[in-house]
């Protein structure tokens, strides 16, 4: 008789698969706000001490920690203060309002289209030129890539102030200093791409006599299109950086890099860090909207779902 | 059967053999009107980082319209690069060489021939249909001719159905056949093979074989087939040409006088196994068994 027994083992606990797929990213989240309350606390222990013993007043712990948590112009601000302000900036004024964050939102995300779509279709031209001319790529690609050695910041007041005194202002010399900062990855993914085509498919439009044209329409060019939305995804990204740091040193009205100068100089920590959220919301939105293109488009183009 | 229906039609439209006007036919074109290939002292030296590599030595060969011809050697003989040569894709050192009577280039350019390469190759972002289509397109077909012609030749290698998938949704020997039907669709004249069925298992292998020996006879093309198997060259050819390794040079060149519409039962045959004997023979005194 076989008599093995199972009931000795330990009833296993079945986890709903929703658990199983966001609880680690709920841990981590968690983990990173108690650690921030922590840090806001000691970081802003002095200021709020200080205080108390400026103005005199008798104070407890608890009184001590509340005022962390709370004060106006912390060297860290607690989350909920983060969330509170860039509740109020987005929805407690009308978009058209320079207090809103909507408005600066927009105002910057419009410099980076704009950047985005300058810097794609030359990055994509260059690669091009790149991919059919050796003695170009020979030529050009020492200055592309030294172009990207140099700190951008150091770069853009000398582009604003250039354009500016050949009459182009607002929109367009941010969207210069973006695109000149994404256009690199798109070149080299694309240079990859339409170099990607292996040897046979090259060989077989050589025995159909093809033209270049139609080398490239029909073989190179559908063949780069998986390294071109890869680089998109790195370069638009990149070019809301642009956009941004484009505000910062010509003193710009408006934009997200405006606001984080503003705040930076009256020591509205909490308005720098509700601007930070919006940049890094806008960056997530542009990333989805370049991922939903790309899957878009892999789709008509028979990629494997 | 689907195969054969289909297949009576070929041939009957020539409109790809008009001569372009722009490109210059070879003088010598009039003599040798049934020679399909016709090679006379090719030679193939390649220059890489290691010194001189001479693939192939002095090759005389001469392929007759409608023929089908196998290049057996080993691995590294030139015989993929013979094939190359006859296909401008490859520029001899030494040697002359005319496909359907003009040089190599001029037959490229006038689209003489279909190659087919060991690996489908089909474009991954292409659907079949399309992928049948593409050299059409090149070609600059109109888009009813195109529908025609791929439809047509979907058929002959019994792929009806399938115009809509992507290659990567299709079996290796599906993908092999799409591409045969590509290489069909402008029915060039003649058909260079480069171990097409190299990759694809042996059950898989002998169904494919069939079905190009029927496609060969019903359309009468001629086929230029480079394999390493000695039963697949046996069972196909009209003519073996035995290489040797390198440099390459032709060893013998075996008749096979099997009926065109062979079916693969002949392989049991006393004669065939003579065949399959001096291809052996053949390939052992140009040492392809040594180290």
């Amino acid at each position: 008789m076989s008599s093995i027994s199972y009931a000795a083992r330990p009833a296993e606990i079945r986890w709903h698969p929703l658990v199983i797929r966001y609880s680690p990213v709920v841990v981590v989240v968690l983990a990173i706000v108690a650690i921030w309350y922590v840090a806001a606390v000691l970081m802003n222990l002095h200021i709020v001490r200080d205080q108390f013993e400026r103005d005199e007043t008798p104070y407890t712990s608890a009184q001590l920690i509340e005022g962390t948590l709370t004060a106006e112009r912390p060297l860290l601000p607690a989350p909920h203060q983060i969330v509170e302000t860039f509740a109020d900036d987005v929805f407690g004024w009308p978009v058209t309002s320079p207090r809103s964050l909507v408005y600066h939102s927009w105002v910057t995300l419009s410099a980076t289209f704009l950047g985005f779509l300058l810097g794609a279709t030359f990055g994509i031209i260059l690669a091009v030129l790149i991919v059919h001319a050796r003695t170009l790529q020979k030529s050009l690609l020492p200055w592309i890539i030294c172009s990207q050695m140099v700190p951008i910041l150091a770069v853009a007041p000398i582009v604003i102030v250039v354009l500016g005194s050949i009459g182009l202002r607002g929109l367009l010399p941010k969207a210069i200093i973006s695109a000149y900062l994404c256009f690199f990855p798109v070149t080299i993914g694309v240079v990859k791409g339409l170099t990607s085509p292996d040897p046979i498919q090259r060989d077989l439009m050589r025995t159909w006599s093809a033209t270049p044209a139609q080398i490239f329409w029909k073989l190179r060019w559908p063949a780069s299109v998986p390294f071109l939305f890869t680089s998109l995804k790195v370069s638009i990204t990149i070019s809301l950086i642009g956009a941004i740091v484009a505000e910062l040193p010509t003193g710009a009205q408006a934009g997200i890099g405006a606001r984080l100068l503003a705040g930076s100089y009256y020591g509205q920590t909490v308005q720098i860090w509700a601007a930070l959220v919006a940049a890094s919301i806008l960056a997530v939105g542009l990333i989805g909207l370049v991922s939903f293109f790309e899957r878009w488009v892999a789709q008509s183009m028979g990629a494997r779902v | 059967m689907a195969f054969a229906s289909a297949a009576t039609r070929l041939g009957t439209d020539g409109s790809m053999r008009a001569p372009d006007p722009i490109v210059s036919v070879d003088p010598t074109a009039k003599e040798s009107v049934a020679s399909a290939v016709q090679a006379r002292g090719v030679s193939l030296t390649f220059q890489t980082a290691d010194g001189e590599v001479q693939a192939l030595a002095n090759v005389d060969l001469d392929v007759a319209e409608g023929d089908f011809v196998s290049f057996i050697g080993p691995s590294g003989c030139g015989k993929t690069t013979l094939l190359r040569i006859i296909a401008d894709l490859e520029q001899p050192t030494a040697g002359s060489i005319l496909v359907n009577g003009v040089a190599p280039e001029q037959a490229r350019l006038q689209r003489h021939y279909g190659y087919i390469f060991q690996a489908a190759a089909l474009y991954p972002w292409r659907t079949i249909e399309r992928n049948v289509a593409l050299p059409l397109e090149i070609m600059g077909y109109d888009a009813a001719k195109r529908r025609e012609r791929v439809e047509h030749y979907l058929k002959l290698v019994n792929l009806s159905g399938f115009e809509r998938k992507f290659p990567w949704q299709l079996s290796g020997g599906m993908q092999q056949r799409a591409s045969i039907a590509r290489a069909l669709s402008f029915e060039p004249a003649l058909l260079l093979m480069d171990e097409p069925f190299g990759a694809l298992d042996e059950i898989v292998r002998d169904h494919l074989n069939e079905q190009l020996l029927r496609l060969w006879d019903q359309t009468g093309k001629t086929v230029v087939f480079v394999t390493h198997s000695i039963p697949e060259a046996v069972f196909l050819s009209t003519k073996i040409v035995v290489m040797s390794p390198r440099p390459g040079r032709i060893i013998d060149v075996i008749a096979s006088d099997f009926p065109r519409n062979r079916t693969l039962e002949i392989r049991e045959t006393p004669e065939f196994l003579k065949i399959a004997q001096r291809v052996r023979a053949g390939l052992r005194s140009g040492h392809s068994y040594d180290e």
